[in-house]
């Protein structure tokens, strides 16, 4: 076994704190009196009640909870039976473009994203708003989530579907009772990891939405172009908070599963 | 036969995801190479029609290249491509270096750390990239954190000017996209067979020799993933060149995003993105064959 070396250490201390300092510093500062980022003058929470009190702020935060929920779940339907086909259908008819279709989104700019969409809008006479905005995110969670749950099942052994199988249970039922438990994980994890993508996304919420339906990444982007703001720190906390919250309960639900499976076999 | 063949299971499952895409990715880049070659008209959608109809079966097609000879003819935009592939290479590098020794050392940590370190790369890969660039707007500015620290340690006596030049952007697209660059090459390396490098030590390569001739080369997987993942999205970059980058910063993403919200050019905006899209075919392509090959 390689010993775990100083230039080793050194590497996760230096690449932690580059990783992890602008987040902490982006914390710190917003509990800060002043109104100025980068001076402190004592401890307060009053960014945050000015937060509270923030209409526009409270309205755009409505309409991306009701985006992220809407269209991580649907995105988690469509992701998982992607992620299926491709990991267990063996070759089909169009095979390569669909897992083109599947792998290109994570990769392509999302300033292209956004325009095809938006022009397809324009070009179906759809009117722009909530609704575009979940379409549009939909469509690129759920190569996410077929990705997460791909792997998942290239992991799993398919004797016991195939048990299943032999022993008279319909294709269907074997799916829900047999396979779905299963990666049941991978597609909790994909869930989420569409939730906070669609909270995260900026670019093509932009170009796909239409008056009366800003995101909180729309609103948060005006308020950066007129300047740095406590208040802009206070709200970034939050999310911080909120998604660090879902990824360690993720984790541990992943860790606490792996150990069941661990006793059980 | 036909009905068998519409309504069969099998068929019916793979249609659901693979219609969808076809509509809301496939179908909408067709849009985009057919609104490239319409003229910009001030109308409600503000460009010309690609079809016409008179009167026969069959419309006739107006494609007009005009907005591609625009682009040809116009240095600011032939310029704007190459200064993003080059800032998308140049970041790409730096984040391989940092994130290789990251990842590196991570797979020698000891077991029980190992799960903690990586939840510790993926959180802020999964935290908001606007809120993580905007981060660094504090730390870079003129009166920010970075040169309020190195003024009261005496290490200059001039505030450094980071904040709007390139440097600013090659700082938020390591920063950015780093647990890209992480994970790929941590999982490759992870799974790689520890008794080569035993193997090597043994005869008696020394430990450096042995990362050089050995580890690197049978990374290579990890390395091009993570190098495709950070390129290829780096190019089309917007948000960072626009909130760090300054006048001279000069990004594809950036300008396509001012020909459309800015000057309502939709036709250009689109003939921007089909060559940028053109550009970068090759390499998501690459991508992709490369995953295919990782699931069999």
């Amino acid at each position: 076994m390689i010993k775990f070396t100083k230039f080793n250490l050194c590497a996760l201390i230096l690449g932690f704190s580059f990783l992890y300092i602008p987040i902490v510093l982006l914390i710190i500062f917003s509990f800060n009196e002043s109104k100025l980022v980068t001076v402190w003058a004592g401890f307060s929470t009053k960014w945050y009640t000015e937060l509270f009190n923030n209409q526009s702020i409270k309205d755009a935060t409505w309409v991306t909870i009701q985006v992220a929920f809407i269209s991580s779940t649907v995105a988690t339907f469509l992701g998982t039976i992607a992620g299926i086909v491709i990991t267990r259908f063996g070759s089909f008819k169009g095979r390569t473009l669909f897992s083109g279709m599947i792998y290109a989104p994570m990769v392509v700019p999302e300033v292209i994203i956004g325009l095809s969409l938006l022009l397809t809008f324009v070009a179906l006479t759809i009117d722009r708003g909530i609704f575009t905005v979940t379409l549009a995110h939909i469509t690129f969670s759920m190569c996410y989530v077929a990705v997460v749950v791909q792997s998942r099942m290239s992991s799993y052994d398919d004797s016991i579907t195939e048990a299943a199988l032999d022993l008279g249970c319909t294709p269907l039922k074997t799916f829900f009772v047999v396979t779905l438990p299963i990666i049941m994980p991978a597609v909790v994890s994909g869930w989420l990891l569409s939730f906070t993508l669609s909270l995260d996304d900026l670019v093509i919420a932009s170009f796909t939405s239409g008056p009366g339906a800003t995101t909180l990444p729309m609103k948060i982007y005006s308020m950066v172009r007129l300047g740095v703001t406590p208040e802009i720190n206070a709200v970034s906390t939050i999310l911080i908070g909120l998604v660090s919250i879902g990824v360690v309960s993720a984790a541990m639900i992943n860790k606490y599963q792996k150990q069941k499976e661990y006793v059980q076999s | 036969m036909l009905s068998k063949y519409i309504f069969n299971g099998r068929n019916a499952v793979i249609a659901v995801p693979y219609i969808w895409l076809l509509i809301l990715f496939l179908f909408p880049f067709l849009i985009v190479l057919k609104i490239s070659f319409a003229e910009p008209i001030i109308a409600i959608p503000p460009f010309s029609s690609f079809f016409h109809w008179d009167g026969s079966f069959w419309p006739t097609i107006q494609a007009s290249f005009y907005n591609y000879v625009f682009i040809l003819e116009d240095s600011l935009y032939l310029n704007a491509y190459l200064s993003s592939l080059k800032i998308a290479l140049i970041s790409t590098l730096i984040t391989l270096v940092i994130g290789y020794a990251i990842a590196y050392s991570i797979t020698k940590a000891p077991t029980r750390w190992k799960g903690l370190l990586l939840l510790m790369v993926i959180l802020p890969f999964w935290t908001s990239f606007l809120i993580r660039v905007y981060a660094w707007i504090g730390i870079l500015k003129t009166e920010g954190l970075l040169n309020l620290m190195l003024l009261s340690l005496g290490i200059t006596d001039q505030p450094l000017t980071i904040m709007n030049t390139n440097l600013a952007v090659y700082i938020g697209i390591v920063y950015s996209y780093l647990p890209f660059m992480i994970l790929p090459i941590y999982a490759n390396i992870e799974k790689m067979d520890g008794s080569l490098i035993e193997a090597a030590a043994d005869l008696g390569c020394r430990p450096f020799k042995t990362f050089w001739k050995i580890t690197i080369p049978l990374s290579i997987p990890g390395i091009l993933a993570g190098c495709f993942l950070v390129f290829i999205p780096a190019v089309g970059e917007f948000v960072i060149p626009d909130l760090l980058g300054g006048t001279e910063t000069l990004m594809i993403g950036k300008v396509l995003w001012i020909e459309f919200f800015s000057n309502r050019d939709w036709p250009l905006a689109s003939a921007v993105a089909v060559i940028l899209l053109a550009m970068l075919i090759l390499p998501i392509m690459y991508y992709q064959k490369s995953q295919e090959k990782a699931i069999s």
